[in-house]
């Protein structure tokens, strides 16, 4: 089971690209191949201001975006031991960290802090996906650990915002025991009567999605966001068929029961404050303006075919199902739903394409 | 099946039992003969075996002969009594488990099964589970802890399945939650790897209180192949990345990793089969022995303390 697959690997690509922009000019949606200004872009909590996508969103953004008052303290990483195994293979383990601290300025692929939400105290561990392709080594699992720790001390809901390929491979089996580590983090919190919110994002998968990300209480998703176990490739190979267009999305997790909703960026903060306040019994959060995030000026404009009207009717739409005799009927929704998903967005270019596109323009 | 470096071996074997068949007037040296080779064979085996890489071992570990889990439930566990099912959608047969009695005490046994030739490997889809059979597994442990049965499992899987069905139908929240459900299931858990303990799939069932390894057993986190396809981008490189990975029952030992290793025959656990599962039996034995006087908090908190410490003093 190859848990950072070849899949990760366009996606660190298309996480570079958008770097080499100055910051006063405009990138390519990955979406719908609008052009997307730069500050318009940031301003829109970095979703695209035509078509809805997602991009990927920095974990300092993420943490302002979801803090009030985007108002946080960090909390230090625990020291673990370094390289435990003194792993090699073309480079260094060692001199690759040494390079991901240097490029990112951070410490590890994990961020730990803690403020409020709507005035609830949460701790967060938000992943950074550029640093290892958010791999999950002894550091991510010992701040997930010292999250959960905090999160009980302060009695406070603890968040996590995955974004990873899975397990750290360079370390070995160390890295396999964090799936049971974290599991035991949130079982502190559990056993403590707090919260505990996932925040899937792009990509969740491997050793990552199937510890910490999927015992939370509430399950949430990002649109489009990559959520899975095996890698697309991996599974290709194994069953040697096509597989679904919407395969391992947000939206295919939420048709299939595993994640209890998916929600806009703009929505984020307000739908977790909300179910927080309600699972700890705090009183009722401040409502805003209909339509209201005051983020993205430009969020109601242009559309979203990914989620207009779409994000909090679906979990009920699902709920209402009967499971034993419509599954065939929740399939083919699922498929019309992938169908005109796929009709709608202006042909979702695949890499190659796209790359193409991109030089003759 | 035969190992490429175990050639020198068989070969000499081989002639033994050609000796063995040849009728001479000459009996006597015949036999002398024959101890003589016998004596060079078996000391090449222990020269072999005492020095395996750990390429080497990834090829004894998932050696077809290795005594598999149907062949333990039959030699140390009696009145098996499978139980199929996740009660939900499926019965999964690579992942097998039920009530039987070790030692004359009932318990909850459950592990892989690989399969033993071509339509068994199909059949237990060569030992690699979907989802069902990770929620069969945590079904099997809330029954054991709802009657104080001591929970035992056995790892030998390549890995979870990787597949469009087992994707749709929750493959990470299985494991994920198969891990909670060891965690909180108060009653002792034994785990042994015995052959192959592949990832996600493999931890999935082995969050013990107590977690050996075969001698030549391996533990890891990918494959060496997917692990050299990926960081040497090149599959070719597996046997650097057996080494790199750490995953022999020796170097997981002295990472805090495992509990113990036991012991495999010389020549490993595919030449006396029985002789390997009487080992691992000694060994669930003096665990349960040990463990079954704790109370139920004292065992939880010690799990959970046992994993937290893991990799913190290196
Ligand atoms: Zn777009």
């Amino acid at each position: 089971m190859n848990w950072l697959t070849n899949l990760i690997r366009p996606r660190i690509r298309s996480l570079v690209e958008p770097k080499d922009v100055p910051d006063n000019l405009w990138q390519k949606c990955a979406g719908c191949e609008g052009m997307l200004f730069h500050r318009d872009l940031l301003e829109n909590m970095n979703v695209c201001y035509h078509c809805g996508h997602h991009l990927r969103i920095s974990v300092k953004d993420r943490l302002e975006m979801m803090f009030d008052n985007g108002a946080y303290d960090k909390i230090d990483l625990p020291d673990v031991p370094h390289d435990p195994l003194k792993f090699k293979d073309r480079r260094k383990y060692a001199d690759r960290i040494k390079d991901s601290r240097a490029k990112t300025g951070l410490k590890d692929a994990i961020t730990i802090a803690k403020g409020t939400m709507g005035g609830i105290p949460v701790v967060i561990a938000a992943f950074n996906f550029s640093f290892m392709g958010g791999s999950m080594g002894a550091a991510v699992g010992e701040a997930i650990l010292k999250a959960a720790e905090e999160a009980v001390k302060s009695r406070a809901a603890l968040i996590t915002v995955p974004a990873s390929g899975g397990a750290r491979m360079q370390e070995g089996m160390l890295s396999l025991v964090q799936m049971p580590r974290s599991i035991i983090a949130v079982e502190m919190v559990k056993d403590a009567g707090l919260p505990y919110v996932v925040l899937l994002t792009d990509p969740t998968t491997g050793g990552v999605s199937a510890s910490f990300a999927m015992v939370g209480d509430i399950h949430i998703a990002e649109p489009g966001s990559m959520i899975g176990f095996a890698g697309r490739r991996v599974i290709e190979e194994t069953v040697r068929e096509t597989l679904p267009d919407d395969f391992q999305t947000a939206e295919y997790l939420l048709e299939h029961g595993i994640v209890d909703m998916v929600v806009k960026r703009q929505e984020l903060k307000d739908t977790i404050t909300n179910v927080l306040s309600m699972l700890m019994k705090k009183p009722q959060p401040e409502k805003k303006a209909k339509n209201g995030n005051g983020n993205g000026k430009k969020s109601g404009k242009g559309g979203n075919p990914k989620t207009n009207g779409k994000a909090p009717p679906a979990s009920g739409e699902k709920a209402s199902i009967d499971m034993e005799k419509d599954v065939q009927a929740a399939r083919a929704l699922g498929q019309v739903k992938a169908a005109q998903k796929a009709a709608r967005r202006i042909s979702k270019p695949p890499q190659k394409s796209a790359a193409k596109k991109a030089s003759n323009s | 099946m035969s190992l490429e470096f175990e050639k020198p071996i068989l070969e000499l074997e081989g002639k033994i039992a050609e000796l063995r068949h040849v009728t001479s007037d000459n009996r006597v040296n015949i036999a002398s003969e024959i101890t003589r080779m016998q004596a060079k064979a078996d000391k090449l085996l222990v020269q072999t075996y005492g020095k395996l890489t750990p390429a080497q071992k990834v090829q004894v570990a998932r050696h077809q002969e290795r005594p598999h889990f149907l062949d333990y439930i039959n030699y140390i566990i009696e009145d098996f009594t499978p139980l199929a099912g996740d009660r939900n959608f499926a019965e999964d047969h690579a992942l097998i488990g039920g009530l039987g009695r070790f030692k004359g005490e009932p318990c909850v046994i459950i592990g892989h099964e690989k399969g033993h030739d071509t339509e068994s490997r199909v059949y237990h889809n060569f030992g690699m589970a979907r989802p069902e059979g990770y929620r069969k597994s945590q079904r099997l442990m809330k029954m054991a802890q709802q009657f104080q049965l001591p929970v035992i499992t056995l790892v030998d899987t390549a890995g979870a399945y990787p597949g469009v069905g087992a994707e749709e139908r929750g493959q990470s929240e299985a494991i994920a939650k198969s891990i909670e459900t060891c965690l909180r299931t108060e009653v002792p858990i034994i785990s042994v790897i015995i052959g192959e303990g592949g990832s996600g799939g493999a931890i999935a069932i082995a969050v013990a209180d107590r977690i050996y390894m075969l001698e030549h057993s391996i533990y890891s986190v990918i494959s060496p192949e997917g692990c050299a396809s990926i960081l040497w981008r090149n599959g070719a490189h597996a046997e650097e990345a057996a080494t790199a990975l750490k995953l022999t029952a020796q170097d997981l030992h002295r990472l805090g990793i495992i509990d113990d290793i036991i012991d495999e025959p010389i020549g490993g656990a595919h030449r006396r089969k029985e002789e390997t599962m009487e080992n691992v039996s000694r060994q669930i034995e003096k665990a349960l022995n040990e463990l079954i006087p704790w109370d139920r908090s004292s065992l939880i908190q010690n799990r959970r303390s046992k994993f937290i410490a893991q990799g913190r003093n290196l």
